[in-house]
């Protein structure tokens, strides 16, 4: 079995079988990590652009890591100090990048849709690191890799995702991979944050956290965006808070042993308390963890493909 | 398409125990004993021939010898030019192999470009103070500087025959089998 596409572009056009394919791919690449040497040469002589138009650390580094851990050559653009901030189109940069023979663009853009539009015009393979409120389908694949490794398995489980829905590329992403893979999902937060006929992609919708939480075995919080304070989604941060933040007293509402999740960077005190954030139920740095070991996973997996230039 | 033109099996059940009989014994006398040995299997069926040399060095000297298991994927030289990358499977060294004598196990030995790459990939887990190398079969044609010290059986084969090793522990009748087959597309043997 392999993984037959040029692409990784989101979890929505994946199967059961090749979400399946990278998670247990993943599990070789994680011991290579607690080796004294972190390398094998896999990917020697192959090149992986980081292409980012949006400020990150854990998912740049994380794709970083997991191409140099695979011994390909790393370079990474972000907007501020390349050409991008010259006013040069995404196209334009793309194709210029490609004709340095990159095999592999991992692109990071505001707009939805912009992995897709790439990977149209260049023969390089692209990876989406997220793009807009679309997908962000490295992070579903390592929050479903953490899911199954703590609980076991994912068919028949019981995940809420709680936060602003509308605007995360995290929570459709993982609504894709979770629902194909047989988990049920609650959707939990403000009206004004869960996008309108959501219903339709298999979930159910709370409005409520004690409700949305009842029973769960996994929770996974999303960060409110700061910067989209004073749209009108919520009166302020501090009632929030107080509603859907996650704190040790509402946390008693899930299962014993749910798990709390969380893709980073954590609001301390807003979405998630800090307790919780470093309780015995986080496993936000396992996240970050197997981050690299999916993405390793998907880089090899990808490079079965012909190189542009052969 | 693959299409068998002839199979014949070269050795039985009975004939791979007593080559591994042999071989376990040449490893204990040629290290003096069984002082800081240890076994590595190349997957898939190096492993299962790992843990069969293991009993029978446990059943000659009573003492448990260290093994291990090597896939070599991330390592071989042929990974672009496959139209799909092999399935990954994990790797398990639970011992230390600094100053260990190692010895890796394969089925077949054939152009040596496993063996490179499993010497490529136990190298990075230390510096073992010796490497060994058991296989239960040698079909020649070699394309690296490479040898085994420990072989079961030398087998004179064609370039375009293939040697197959198979086990109980894959669901099979213990034995050896040599095929001669045509594939339409002609692909290049491992």
């Amino acid at each position: 079995m392999s993984l037959k596409r040029k692409d990784l572009l989101g979890l929505k056009e994946l199967s059961k079988e090749e979400i399946g394919l990278i998670l247990d791919t993943a599990i070789s690449f994680k011991e290579i990590a607690s080796r004294e040497i972190k390398k094998v040469p896999t990917l020697r002589g192959k090149t992986i652009i980081n292409l980012f138009y949006e400020a990150s650390t854990r998912t740049r580094t994380s794709f970083e890591l997991a191409g140099k851990r695979l011994s390909a050559d790393v370079i990474n653009i972000s907007q501020a100090g390349s050409s991008v901030s010259k006013g040069e189109t995404l196209l334009d940069t793309a194709r210029n990048i490609e004709a340095m023979n990159a095999d592999m663009i991992v692109i990071r853009h505001a707009s939805s849709g912009a992995a897709e539009f790439l990977a149209r015009h260049v023969k390089s393979s692209v990876i989406n690191a997220g793009d807009g409120a679309h997908e962000h389908p490295t992070q579903g694949l390592l929050d479903l890799f953490t899911i199954r490794e703590k609980l076991g398995r994912i068919e028949g489980i019981t995940v809420a995702i709680a936060g602003d829905i509308a605007h995360s590329r995290v929570a459709r992403s993982n609504i894709y991979g979770l629902t194909k893979l047989g988990a049920n999902i609650r959707v939990i937060g403000p009206p004004t944050m869960i996008p309108k006929g959501i219903e339709a992609m298999g979930v159910s919708v709370h409005h409520d956290l004690k409700e949305g939480i009842r029973d769960v075995d996994v929770i996974m919080m999303l960060r409110i965006q700061l910067e989209r304070q004073g749209k009108g989604l919520f009166p302020t941060i501090r009632e929030y808070s107080e509603i859907f933040g996650l704190s040790k007293e509402k946390l008693k509402w899930a299962k014993s042993n749910a798990l709390v999740m969380h893709p980073g960077p954590v609001n301390r005190g807003v979405e998630i308390m800090p307790d919780v954030a470093d309780g015995l139920s986080s496993v936000i740095l396992d996240q970050v963890t197997n981050g690299v070991a999916v993405r390793m996973a998907v880089l090899f997996l990808l490079s079965g493909q012909p190189s542009p230039a052969g | 398409m693959t299409i068998t033109l002839y199979e014949k099996v070269i050795c039985d059940r009975a004939g791979i125990n007593r080559s591994l009989s042999r071989i376990a014994h040449e490893i204990i006398e040629k290290n003096k004993g069984t002082q800081n040995l240890a076994l590595v299997g190349i997957r898939t069926c190096g492993v299962h021939l790992a843990q069969r040399l293991k009993k029978k060095i446990f059943e000659v000297e009573k003492v448990e010898i260290p093994t291990g298991t090597l896939d070599i994927t991330l390592y071989r030289d042929d990974l672009g030019s496959k139209k799909a990358p092999p399935v990954l499977k994990t790797t398990e060294i639970p011992f230390d192999v600094n100053d260990k004598v190692v010895v890796l196990v394969d089925d077949v030995l054939f152009t040596g470009r496993t063996i490179r790459a499993a010497l490529g990939s136990l190298l990075d887990y230390g510096r073992p103070r010796a490497v060994q190398l058991a296989v239960l079969i040698d079909r020649g044609h070699r394309e690296l500087p490479i040898r085994a010290d420990f072989v079961g059986k030398n087998l004179p084969t064609g370039k375009d025959e293939k040697v197959k090793v198979l086990l109980e522990e894959e669901g099979e009748d213990d034995r050896v089998v040599i095929l001669h087959s045509r594939r339409e597309d002609r692909e290049k043997p491992a």
